[in-house]
């Protein structure tokens, strides 16, 4: 087992599964997920609606509600290596830990899991009016958050941390009582960052926190999230639909399909070869500002129904390049290409032992879309 | 791109009568038995009504028919015992279950009829008509209703109408504001604005396009209704301000508390009829709650599954 | 402010409804109540030129004023406190008889209201964090069946089961009859003594509503995101059902309070017939029974202007507890 002085992760999720235990069906949400975050790093998780992003963050930080459940795997967090680690004695009690040793988030304890909360793990939701109580002030907020995990902090020091927080995100600190219908859509963006920076925790989840936002305000706040995270090395899961933010803001993107990831890679190795078909459809479905007239083809058909998933890979029915092999073999994360090892994709193109053709090119997938397009105008 | 299909199903209107009416019931069927509580809600009610349907099947004397047994207790003879002036108690109580049901839901239907045309009217035609009957609205729903009733019904005769209208005059408000509140939503939606481009007089608008939208809050709100009618009506009669020579639940009480029932210790003059109150009572609440839930997923109770029963999986 | 003026407003346009309908509605009723009760007056005695007056205000009879100015005659006597006189406590004067009935109308009510409310928010709060325990599927049906049992009905089962059956609690009077009333330790303990019952009627009668209401209203604010949100940020338990939960989901009942006041008071009057309680009641009582208009009026005016009054300080209280109130939106 790693240690954390090890490796510089931060988190290790392996073969995450969550269903929908609902009355119709089982819905598969997540289904055998593995990757792992660096400390520092963000990461984008990209994918149409449905397909189990957010199923996922809130996994992660065991925010799931009934009738989601987590069936299988583990959530592993390597705590940071600080003189006062993981000795954060709330109110409820102290968090175990073996030093060295990674923590399964799964299995604390509901009084752990308190204390882990806010701590070290913090979340962003996408609409900041719904996740703010209407009936206290933003510095109430703020402060109660400090009040549980910080007891040792006086009220004034309590006040002085939360105009700091408002001052960090661009809020005057004469906003400090306002309350949630006082403030704009983009104002409650931030003070909703705020809150999440408060104990200045290791990782913060972003569930498409900019998708209500208008544009120019959308990428005001994107440049705050990009400074802060850069500034105080916190790691970020930022998931949404829109994979151009993520081109910009992104280490490293993981796009998902009917809950399982497809690729994973820096942001810069999916713009320049995207290798599953999935992502290149993805990356391609908007349209580009600049370069030779083309024909916007989108991806034919729609994301499968997550009770009746069909065999093999998930992607094969609307796939362009499909083949046999695709409808009984599930493909497993693999590095595409030898000499980018750092972008894994789950596709059997890239599998020498199914494909016998070599991986294809991008010019290659792009013509498979415009056949199928063509198939499907006929 | 588009492959159109030719529309081969008939249109709905062109089935017969029959095959409609049968499929209106059988959607109405399952709309009762799908929710637990609507389904034993309405059998209560049912229950209720048929006796009060078919009351002479189950009384073979006139209730009214004093006899020489009075104050007895419950025998083979007189199954809930005998009044202060010998009268059987059951047949006053399955008789008065008649005029209880009977005036209980008209009274039900003319509040609620009262409060549709008050509420609707309001809230699509806006301005100074809504102001003034908001305004009315309002203060009648802040001004208490059951001592507003005692006072308006002890100036006209006694009697089971002056009761029922009474009611009606005191209690529409309530209904009323939901309505208009509901209406207020819908009167932007495209459809009545389609409505009225096609120059739909605005009574059909109201009452053919968006009342039938507004259906279920309607029916739960003739439920509610209903049940505190019935409860008021038989708090006036209990005051005396019904027919003291009618027979319904209400009268019994009303004759019960003369005649000293409770410190004789009669108890079967006053609580068969408040139990037959309450566990209607409780019917109507039960369908109001169902209501609710159909219309709220987020109250239904989802069965807990068993993989987290065994603890295969973690929340 | 401005929302707080307006409500005042309000309230002062229901008074004087409540006042002119109390004009109007003798003039309008068949058979002309008040000749027949002017003239059992005069069976009665002599009656006072002053209660004369007053009953010709109230009623219009015996003058020939126009109506205006009756009406105006009749809001000078109320304005003076001069309800009139009571026919069936002649030669009383109706605010006497109100003025001696009210104290214990009020203080069984304020106390038993506070109580069932207090008492049914707690419970709804914790059937809905514990929702689908045994507490839960156990109580919502039995409190459905308790809320839909009639007042009085209840109260005679009371009655019957606690005081006249098994005599634990006295259930009749609102007193030992036989103590003298005053500020003295006997004459307290009696009357709490005797309260008791009809407390409990009042209190059993409204929990459920209160209760029912405040579990649907807490289950639905418990999915919002604002509660998924505290419980993210790790918050004890107990904060996040009262400060983020609870004192969102009380808001409908709040609402809801003021406007079933009414029903309430109607049930309370009710019980006390039952219970014998020596409060407004039982004055009504008398006054419907013996076709007494003035003392009817004057009651249903106080009545009215006491559940306006407390109508008032729950808009008082829905203020202090959504701010978002305050800027004239509504919730």
């Amino acid at each position: 087992m790693t240690t954390g002085a090890q490796t510089n992760n931060l988190l290790e999720v392996n073969h995450l599964s969550v269903d929908y235990l609902a009355a119709n069906g089982t819905v598969h949400a997540v289904n055998d997920v593995s990757f792992t975050l660096a400390r520092g790093e963000i990461l984008g998780l990209a994918g149409e609606s449905g397909c189990g992003k957010s199923t996922m963050a809130y996994a992660i930080s065991r925010l799931l509600r009934p009738p989601a459940y987590i069936t299988g795997g583990e959530v592993l967090y390597y705590p940071p290596q600080r003189d006062e680690t993981m000795q954060k004695v709330s109110r409820r009690g102290t968090v175990k830990r073996v030093p060295g040793e990674p923590i399964d988030v799964l299995k604390l304890s509901a009084a752990e899991l308190r204390a882990f909360r806010w701590n070290e793990m913090s979340i962003v939701f996408q609409s900041a009016m719904n996740s703010l109580n209407p009936v206290l002030s933003v510095g109430a907020q703020i402060m109660d958050v400090l009040q549980t995990h910080r007891p040792e902090l006086g009220a004034d020091g309590r006040k002085k941390r939360a105009i700091d927080l408002l001052n960090l995100v661009g809020i005057a600190s004469d906003r400090l009582n306002s309350y949630p219908h006082e403030l704009s859509g983009g104002m409650r963006q931030r003070a909703v960052i705020a809150i999440a920076l408060a104990l200045n925790p290791e990782l913060i989840i972003m569930d498409e926190p900019t998708t209500a936002l208008d544009v120019v305000v959308q990428r005001e706040i994107l440049q705050l999230i990009s400074a802060l995270c850069r500034e105080f090395s916190t790691a970020l899961i930022f998931i949404t639909h829109d994979l151009s933010l993520l081109l910009e803001l992104a280490d490293h993107i993981a796009i998902m399909y009917a809950g399982k990831i497809v690729e994973k890679a820096s942001s810069k190795d999916i713009y320049e070869h995207p290798r599953h078909p999935y992502s290149y459809g993805l990356l391609n479905s908007f349209p580009r500002l600049h370069g030779p007239l083309r024909k916007m083809v989108g991806i034919p058909g729609s994301p499968p129904d997550l009770r009746a998933v069909p065999p093999g890979c998930a992607f094969n029915p609307r796939c362009p390049l499909a083949f046999n092999s695709c409808q009984t073999v599930i493909p497993t994360l693999q590095s595409a290409v030898s000499d980018v090892p750092g972008q894994v994709t789950a596709c059997h193109l890239y599998d020498v032992r199914m494909s016998e053709s070599g991986p294809p090119t991008t010019a290659e997938i792009a013509q498979g879309y415009e056949a199928l397009a063509e198939r499907s105008n006929a | 791109m588009s492959r159109s299909s030719s529309i081969s199903m008939p249109l709905p209107l062109s089935r017969p009568v029959h095959i409609r009416l049968l499929g209106g019931l059988s959607t109405v069927w399952k709309a009762l038995t799908a929710n637990r509580k609507v389904a034993v809600g309405s059998g209560i009610v049912a229950f209720f009504i048929l006796v009060a349907i078919f009351a002479s099947v189950f009384i073979h004397q006139d209730p009214n028919l004093l006899s020489a047994n009075a104050n007895q207790s419950p025998s083979a003879a007189h199954w809930l015992g005998t009044t202060a002036t010998g009268q059987d108690v059951f047949n006053q109580l399955v008789l008065g279950t008649r005029s209880s049901i009977f005036w209980g839901f008209i009274t039900g239907i003319g509040v609620t009829i009262l409060s549709i045309v008050v509420g609707l009217i309001g809230g699509y035609m806006g301005g100074l008509i809504d102001e003034v009957l908001s305004l009315v609205t309002n203060v009648f729903l802040v001004l208490p209703a059951l001592p507003l009733a005692i006072v308006l019904a002890s100036y006209f005769p006694r009697g089971a109408q002056t009761i029922s209208l009474v009611i009606v005059v005191t209690s529409w408000s309530w209904g009323a504001r939901v309505l208009r509140a509901q209406t207020l939503s819908m009167r932007s939606r495209e459809f009545v604005t389609a409505a009225s481009a096609c120059g739909e007089s605005i009574w059909r608008i109201i009452f053919w396009e968006i009342l039938p939208n507004e259906i279920s809050i309607v029916a739960a709100n003739f439920v509610s209704t209903t049940l505190y009618v019935i409860l008021a009506e038989v708090s006036l009669e209990f005051l005396g301000l019904g027919d003291a020579n009618a027979v319904s639940w209400g009268t019994m009480f009303y004759w019960a508390q003369k005649a000293d029932a409770l410190l004789l210790g009669l108890w079967w003059w006053f609580i068969p009829p408040g139990l037959c109150i309450a566990v209607l009572g409780a019917g109507l609440a039960l369908i109001n709650f169902g209501i609710d839930e159909i219309a709220n997923p987020r109250l239904r109770t989802e069965p807990v599954p068993k993989a987290l029963k065994n603890k295969k999986v973690v929340a | 402010m401005r929302h707080l003026i307006r409500r005042i407003c309000f309230y002062l346009v229901a008074l004087w409804a409540s006042i002119t309908l109390n004009f109007f509605v003798p003039r309008l009723a068949p058979g002309n109540p008040a000749e027949s009760l002017l003239l059992r007056f005069e069976r009665k005695g002599p009656v006072n030129p002053e209660a004369l007056k007053a009953l010709q205000a109230a009623f219009g009879i015996n003058t020939s004023d126009p109506l205006w100015v009756q009406y105006f005659q009749y809001l000078n006597n109320l304005l003076h406190g001069n309800l009139g006189i009571s026919f069936t406590a002649y030669p009383t004067p109706v605010a006497t008889v109100i003025s001696q009935d009210i104290y214990w109308t009020l203080i069984l009510g304020a106390v038993s209201v506070a109580i069932s409310f207090v008492l049914g928010c707690l419970i709804g709060i914790v059937m809905a964090w514990k929702r689908g325990s045994l507490l839960d599927t156990v109580l919502s049906p039995a409190m459905t069946f308790l809320s839909a049992i009639p007042y009085f009905w209840l109260a005679l089962i009371i009655v019957y089961v606690f005081g006249f059956s098994l005599g634990w609690f006295p259930f009749s009077d609102g007193y030992d009859t036989s103590l003298d009333v005053g500020w003295n330790s006997d004459f307290i303990i009696s009357a709490l003594y005797h309260a008791i019952l009809p407390a409990l009627t009042i209190v059993l009668s409204s929990v459920a509503g209160w209760m029912l209401v405040m579990r649907n209203s807490m289950i639905t604010t418990l999915s919002e995101d604002y509660v998924l949100m505290a419980n993210a940020k790790g918050l004890r338990s107990r904060r996040v059902m009262f400060i983020y939960a609870a004192r969102n989901a009380i808001l409908p009942n709040v609402a809801g309070f003021a406007l079933s006041l009414g029903f309430i008071v109607g049930g309370q009057l009710v019980t006390e017939i039952v219970f014998s309680y020596p409060g407004i009641g039982y004055s009504l009582l008398q006054a419907v029974q013996g076709q007494d208009y003035t003392l009817l009026q004057g009651i249903f005016l106080i009545i009215a202007l006491a559940v306006l009054a407390a109508n008032f300080l729950a808009d008082l209280l829905y203020t202090a507890l959504d701010p978002r109130v305050r800027q004239g939106r509504s919730a």
